[in-house]
């Protein structure tokens, strides 16, 4: 900058320099908390802290809404509230009703806006100065992943909420980060021989992918699934994340001699490339001497809702159903209802289920140190928690469970009552080693 | 601040901000505010806003596309941590350098148009650097997912050094993280709040005010304004940049949503809430935002209820009712009504209250005193 003409004089410059310097040099103390800790924000009063860091605005704030329920009613029940839901039906019976290790569950909310930057910022929030010793969330698997690699980095536990994405417990697995929903290899494995059954092994496939890390996931499971069928993929075109109109993407379909559509989007994106889908009449088509027929692998209440009747005879899978009649649904659907008015979605209730994982391995392990933590929920086998029989399993903290196939209602009863359980995928089907999907987990991290 | 600045004005003001900087972590701690990762975004965008008031303030361009500068920063920022290593200086340099030629490249094509039509080019060019971080650049930039530091990365300096620890920037030893992060950017912030100090009482600074106030007037003089705007834009561009690095410094993660138009919009927002053209007003208008952003959010009805506690019943809870529309989820809306009762009260800003508090002070202590003015020299 030569046009800067005043230069600088030598006092000047020692000044600064000399009142910066003795700023700097006062403030280390306040560096660290607590150094005599053994491991980062021990509870130290007579409550504990957990982190709800969900989508409260943006494209997923619906499912947002709905865990924050899911977790403020998990709160209730944990500190003796309530019916007490799902505690009575769970097979562990550490739990109490009176708190995790005689201390009262506090919390502590955050808005993640459906984008990483927004959810590390709120979850670092919870971390530096609301003393969370446990971050729970999701609602997108970009952005539980940014979350989940954060709480390594820290030093707490991340239970993860809904997030589907094979890389959330495959690639970018994280020992402090587990994971109850489902993954997209697990609907593939499940979904493939109900499709096979339903539209037969010689289909031509044209995917539509959400172009990002579940999009992607999801794509090349069902691409490897149904190939293995014998099905012909055509073509997988990615679309941007919350493009609105999709018939731009919906158009060439008709012209490139496929008659399935997999339409590997969520939320808002799958209410309105479904919709579009149907209104340019693909459902009605006859193409290669077939019906025309359309997939959605990832299906929510949510979405069913949103779409409204086209959704009607469209398969997909599902984590969890609210209409499953074993003891642990139904109490947890009693006490959700009686609570908020209408039935929990499966984000809700992977939600709930992992902060009563959380709080069950902690008092199994008698601390809130991530390492004890992580160790107690490792290979853990319990059930009574809607889904059968579980595993958490130890190498990848991923939980393996029965995976339900859905299928939109003809003659819905109710706006709750969308869908219906095709069939339910024993556990057995869709396990799969824990190298397949690479990865490492590393070491725990107790952040001090 | 209205009075004339003169040499001993600036260096008090300068002392006095970069202690201000520095003891952020006691000052704002009995407002909830004192905790490493808000105090890292309070200095990371006052850089921001302060750069983009350098272009804003001064030159009058609005840039509806500052996020982009942002972007490309952090971007950088992450390649030179998988490629070179964790080390912030380099990081930081490289995305001084690649934001600079980014800048240069917008600004030569944007800047031969002025007011509605050059924000409306910016804004352009910013949306298309998000569209292509989202497709064409996925390789580059991993698309939705963001772009991070991993494991397998080559980082040719330090990958034998780093075993199983977690992968966050390192200053010869020091993590960036916490609190050190918080100094290292409240280093650069008051550095680059130095910079923009001298910027403004610099003949090219009067060259820049000029070009705001009268165009036509400096081209009928012989003067071209255009290489005075383009090196505004491209300093502009820098500061954003280095604000994009160090947001990579403080934790290793570059997302596309960086770019999107509502970040540009918001520095936008900073620079006008807290004064455009002053110095202080846009760190100040970042921090309000960044502050309503992080901590208003995170009021639920309990925190309410512990406040409101003291209330009887009956009151309590219609007062909680309506409080909890505008906290939480609803942080944009009372960010929005301040916005507006600032824009149309203050239109200068908050740095235009605080002057005009300052005068009440002069005016009521002066009228005691004698009406004799300043004798002139």
């Amino acid at each position: 900058m030569t046009l800067i003409r005043k230069p600088l004089s030598r006092r000047s410059i020692l000044r600064s320099g000399a009142a910066g310097g003795l700023v700097l040099a006062t403030p280390t103390i306040f560096t660290s908390r607590a150094w005599s800790a053994g491991y980062l924000n021990e509870p130290t009063g007579d409550t504990v802290t957990f982190g709800f860091n969900v989508p409260q605005t943006g494209a997923y704030a619906d499912e947002g809404a709905d865990e924050l329920r899911a977790y403020q009613l998990a709160v209730k029940h944990l500190n003796g509230e309530g019916d007490g839901g799902m505690l009575s039906t769970f097979s562990s019976k550490a739990l109490g009703g009176n708190g995790i290790n005689g201390k009262k569950v506090a919390f502590v909310t955050g808005d993640t806006q459906t984008k990483s930057d927004a959810a590390r910022a709120s979850a670092k929030r919870m971390i530096e100065k609301d003393g969370a010793v446990m971050i729970t969330g999701g609602s997108s698997s970009g952005v539980a992943i940014a979350v989940q690699s954060l709480c390594q980095e820290a030093g707490v536990i991340f239970m993860a909420g809904l997030t589907h994405s094979n890389d959330t417990t495959g690639k970018d697995k994280r020992a402090n980060g587990f994971r109850h929903f489902f993954n997209t290899e697990m609907t593939g494995a499940a979904l493939a021989p109900v499709l096979k059954n339903v539209m037969g092994a010689d289909r031509r496939a044209y995917h539509l992918t959400a172009d990002y890390t579940w999009g992607w996931s999801q794509e090349e499971s069902i691409k490897k699934y149904t190939e293995q069928l014998g099905w012909e993929t055509v073509a997988a075109v990615r679309t941007p994340l919350g493009a609105g109109d999709f018939s731009q993407y919906i158009t060439p379909v008709l012209n490139s001699g496929a008659d399935v559509l997999v339409l590997n989007h969520y939320g808002k994106d799958m209410v309105n490339s479904l919709t579009q889908a149907v209104q340019f009449g693909l459902r009605d088509k006859m193409v290669n001497g077939k019906q025309f027929e359309i997939v959605v692998p990832l299906y929510s209440e949510l979405m069913a809702q949103g779409a409204g009747e086209n959704v009607k005879g469209i398969l997909g899978s599902s984590n969890w159903d609210w209409k499953l009649s074993d003891a642990g649904t139904q109490a947890f659907t009693k006490s959700f209802g009686q609570e908020y008015g209408f039935p929990p979605s499966q984000a809700a209730h992977t939600c709930y289920v992992q902060t009563l994982l959380y709080a069950d391995a902690c008092q199994r392990a008698g601390t809130f140190m991530p390492s004890e933590v992580g160790k107690a929920l490792e290979g853990f086998e319990f059930d009574g928690l809607g889904n059968g029989p579980t595993l958490y399993r130890a190498a990848d903290h991923q939980c393996f469970k029965d995976v339900l196939v859905v299928k939109g209602k003809e003659n819905p009863s109710s706006q709750y009552d969308l869908l219906e359980v095709v069939e339910v995928t024993p556990r057995a089907q869709v396990e799969y080693p824990a190298e397949l999907l690479g990865g490492e987990l590393g070491s725990y991290n107790n952040g001090v | 601040m209205s009075a004339t600045p003169t040499p001993t004005r600036d260096l008090l003001m300068f002392v006095v901000f970069a202690a201000a900087v520095l003891t952020m972590p006691m000052w704002l701690a009995p407002i909830g505010a004192g905790y490493p990762d808000l105090l890292q975004k309070f200095a990371i965008y006052g850089l921001f806003a302060t750069g983009f008031n350098l272009l804003f303030g001064l030159t009058g361009y609005l840039s509806f596309g500052h996020a982009a500068f942002l972007g490309v920063g952090s971007y950088t920022a992450v390649w030179t941590f998988k490629l070179l290593g964790m080390n912030p200086i380099p990081a930081a340099i490289m995305a001084i350098a690649a934001s600079g030629i980014f800048a240069v490249a917008i600004g030569f094509v944007s800047l031969r148009r002025s007011g509605i039509y050059f924000s409306i080019l910016t804004l352009a060019f910013a949306q298309m650097s998000y569209n292509l971080a989202y497709s064409v650049l996925t390789p580059i930039t991993n698309g939705e997912t963001g772009l991070r530091v991993l494991r397998s990365d080559p980082r040719l300096f330090d990958a034998a050094g780093q075993g199983d620890g977690p992968l966050v920037s390192t200053l010869f030893g020091i993590e960036m993280s916490g609190y050190p992060g918080f100094y290292f950017c409240a280093v650069l912030l008051i550095i680059g709040f130095f910079i923009a100090q001298r910027i403004f009482r610099s003949p090219f600074g009067t060259m820049l005010r000029a070009v705001k106030s009268n165009q036509n007037r400096m081209n009928y003089t012989g003067l071209n304004p255009r290489p005075y705007t383009l090196a505004a834009f491209v300093i502009s561009g820098m500061y954003a940049g280095l604000a994009g690095a160090l947001l990579c410094i403080t934790d290793p993660l570059a997302g596309a949503e960086r770019m999107q138009w509502t970040a540009s919009g918001e520095v936008v927002l900073m620079t006008i809430l807290g004064g455009m053209g002053t110095l202080l007003g846009p760190i100040l208008g970042a921090g309000l935002i960044k502050y309503f952003e992080n901590i208003f959010s995170a009021f639920n009805e309990q925190t309410l209820h512990r406040i409101f506690g003291f209330l009887p019943d009956f009151l309590e809870t219609p007062v909680v009712a309506i409080t909890s529309l505008f906290v939480g989820e609803g942080w944009q809306l009372t960010l929005g009504v301040l916005f507006m009762l600032i824009v149309i009260f203050l239109p200068g800003g908050i740095m235009e209250g605080f002057s005009r508090i300052g005068r009440m002070f002069r005016r009521s202590s002066g009228a005691k005193g004698s009406h004799q003015t300043a004798p002139a020299e």
